[in-house]
């Protein structure tokens, strides 16, 4: 059941979605033997910027028909503190069995980050690779490019620009985190590989919008304090599927699979459509300890 | 206190008891931890959650506890939407999934003061437990729209009420009748739950008269635990803070308003 995933032993392929875990906040809560049965194989961190981040206004969430639109607006308090403190920990979670047998295997730290400029993203890849904890760095590519306003990994040319910019910066694994809000995301993935990514993950959420409730003002106003948000949960699974198939199919390098994922049959998909990791966010929202089920559910045939 | 079980739990439905235009709902929960007078736990059908109203609801639903008694937690619901609706719903011997107790409670008043409890509608849930914990005497005031909802005065003992239209008790708000009290009382302290607009009235009421006031807020919640950041309330002096770990109890200094999203449904 072990995999090897860009030079990273993993207990198993199921790890959570960027920002849909909180390891800390989850320690506070569930206590510290949490950290000796953690549900996933990897810990993806939330997005981490290099000045810290309020987050949006709110209302933040919309419930939908099997979904959510979430608008949080990547608070964070940015990368210094992220490395004094929580870093420190985030090391040393060991994951949860899901087959008999063996030591608990250690949960390596994938740090997400995240910069509008070429800079910015230089200096987070910089201060990731000085930190011997962080294992592999996921690159979050859904931010505006501050000239363009358009999402940088919206474009394949400029995504290819900015991943090239930056590959030289770390010899650690580097995951590019594919936008789904786009003409063509086998593009999209396609360049990533070309400008040097190990490996990418997808789907993130579908750009979604609420209005507030009709109250005969016009014009309606919208629900979410950032205006717009993104689509998850099971409403997206099935376009998570396609285009995970879609970039299967386009590049060499390894696919981390999200989208809608609540079963190990759901996660079967993914990984049957040619990712090797899949990763579940929303539905440990309903249910933290679901990663561990949905592992088990694959050992079992 | 001990931490929450890590992963939702199925519980089975003991009873559903109607309390005028409330459900009171008691789950067997024999593995659970002892709350503390403030918490809440994240709850949804195991069946039948979802392909209601707009095919939902989807995201389990952040609920008071009520009290917690011989291995049974009380939860106090009130038809509002999809999912409290579900939840108003099921029968006995049904089963639910909780996830808790969360957050942080209430804290016991300081050495000389003596509490003040000011419920509103379904937010009078988080006192039931209080009024239990706190063990001595109390002032309890209670705001309902009318006499049917009043009827939810009678699950704490020696409630003043008030109705918005006058069919039951002091015809007039909650905070018109903490007013009175905090005139002759400069020793209390005050633990507020209900709907925003109350919650904000009894804080600015209790800020003005240098009265400490403990406020138990309410917001739509996708995890309960922390992960999503999706409950937050703007805090006094900038940033934001979590309900669901930062809260739901948070002290009126921390606020500078309270949300107008952050209250229980009025």
């Amino acid at each position: 059941m072990s995999i090897d995933f860009c030079g990273l032993k993993l207990a198993h392929p199921v790890i959570n979605g960027s920002g849909t875990f909180d390891a800390i906040a989850a320690g506070d809560v569930f206590g510290s033997a949490l950290r000796e049965s953690f549900p996933f194989a990897a810990y993806v961190s939330k997005t981490i910027t290099v000045k810290a981040r309020a987050g949006n206004p709110p209302p933040r969430l919309w419930e939908t028909g099997a979904g959510m639109i979430n608008s949080i607006g990547l608070p964070n308090k940015g990368v210094d503190a992220y490395m004094r403190d929580d870093l420190p920990r985030l090391t040393g979670l060991r994951c949860a069995e899901v087959q008999d047998g063996g030591p608990p295997a250690p949960v390596p730290v994938i740090t997400n980050v995240m910069g509008s400029t070429v800079q910015e993203i230089s200096h987070l890849l910089g201060a990731c690779d000085a930190a011997p904890e962080i294992e592999a760095i996921e690159l979050n590519v859904s931010c505006p490019n501050v000239k363009t306003g358009l999402d940088i990994g919206a474009d394949p040319a400029q995504l290819r620009e900015v991943v090239q910019a930056v590959r030289p910066l770390t010899a650690k694994p580097l995951i590019v985190k594919l936008t789904p809000n786009t003409a063509d995301v086998s593009l999209c993935a396609r360049a990533a590989q070309d400008a040097g990514a190990d490996a990418v993950s997808l789907i993130n959420t579908l750009r979604a919008m609420a209005l507030a409730p009709a109250d005969g003002a016009t014009p309606r106003t919208r629900w979410l304090g950032g205006g717009t948000g993104g689509l998850s949960g099971p409403a997206i699974r099935a376009v998570a599927l396609a285009q995970v198939a879609a970039v299967a199919g386009a590049v060499g390098i390894p696919v981390i699979g999200m989208g809608g994922v609540q079963s190990a049959a759901h996660a079967r998909d993914l990984l049957d459509a040619g990712a090797t990791l899949v990763a579940v966010g929303t539905e440990s929202f309903r249910d933290p300890a679901v990663g561990t089920r949905i592992a088990r559910g694959l050992c079992t045939p | 206190m001990s931490a929450a079980p890590f992963g939702r739990r199925a519980l089975t439905v003991a009873s559903v008891e109607q309390v005028g235009a409330y459900h009171l709902l008691e789950l067997a929960d024999p593995d659970g931890p002892e709350p503390r007078a403030g918490q809440f736990a994240m709850l949804a059908c195991t069946e039948e959650w979802g392909g209601g109203q707009d095919e939902r609801p989807f995201l389990p639903r952040a609920i008071s506890i009520a009290r917690h008694r011989g291995g049974r937690a009380q939860f106090l619901l009130e038809a509002v939407g999809p999912g409290s609706a579900r939840l108003c719903a099921v029968k006995e011997g049904e089963s639910v999934w909780a996830l808790g107790p969360l957050g942080n409670g209430f804290t016991a008043p300081a050495e000389g003061r003596s509490p003040i409890l000011v419920g509103g509608g379904v937010g009078i849930a988080p006192l039931m437990i209080l009024q239990d914990q706190l063990a001595g005497a109390c002032t309890v005031l209670l705001g309902f729209r009318g006499s049917n909802h009043a009827a939810g005065a009678g699950l704490l003992t020696g409630a003043q009420v008030a109705t918005d239209d006058g069919s039951a008790g002091h015809h007039g708000t909650v905070t018109e009748m903490l007013e009175r009290e905090l005139a002759g009382d400069r020793k209390a302290e005050v633990y507020a739950c209900g709907p925003a607009g109350m919650l904000e009235s009894v804080r600015a009421l209790c800020e003005r008269s240098g009265t400490p006031v403990q406020l138990a807020l309410e917001a739509p919640m996708a995890c309960g635990f922390g992960a999503c950041y999706g409950c937050v309330v703007p805090r006094r002096g900038g940033g934001y803070l979590r309900v669901c770990v930062e809260g739901p109890v948070i002290s009126g200094s921390e606020l500078a308003a309270v949300d107008e999203h952050a209250g229980a449904p009025a």
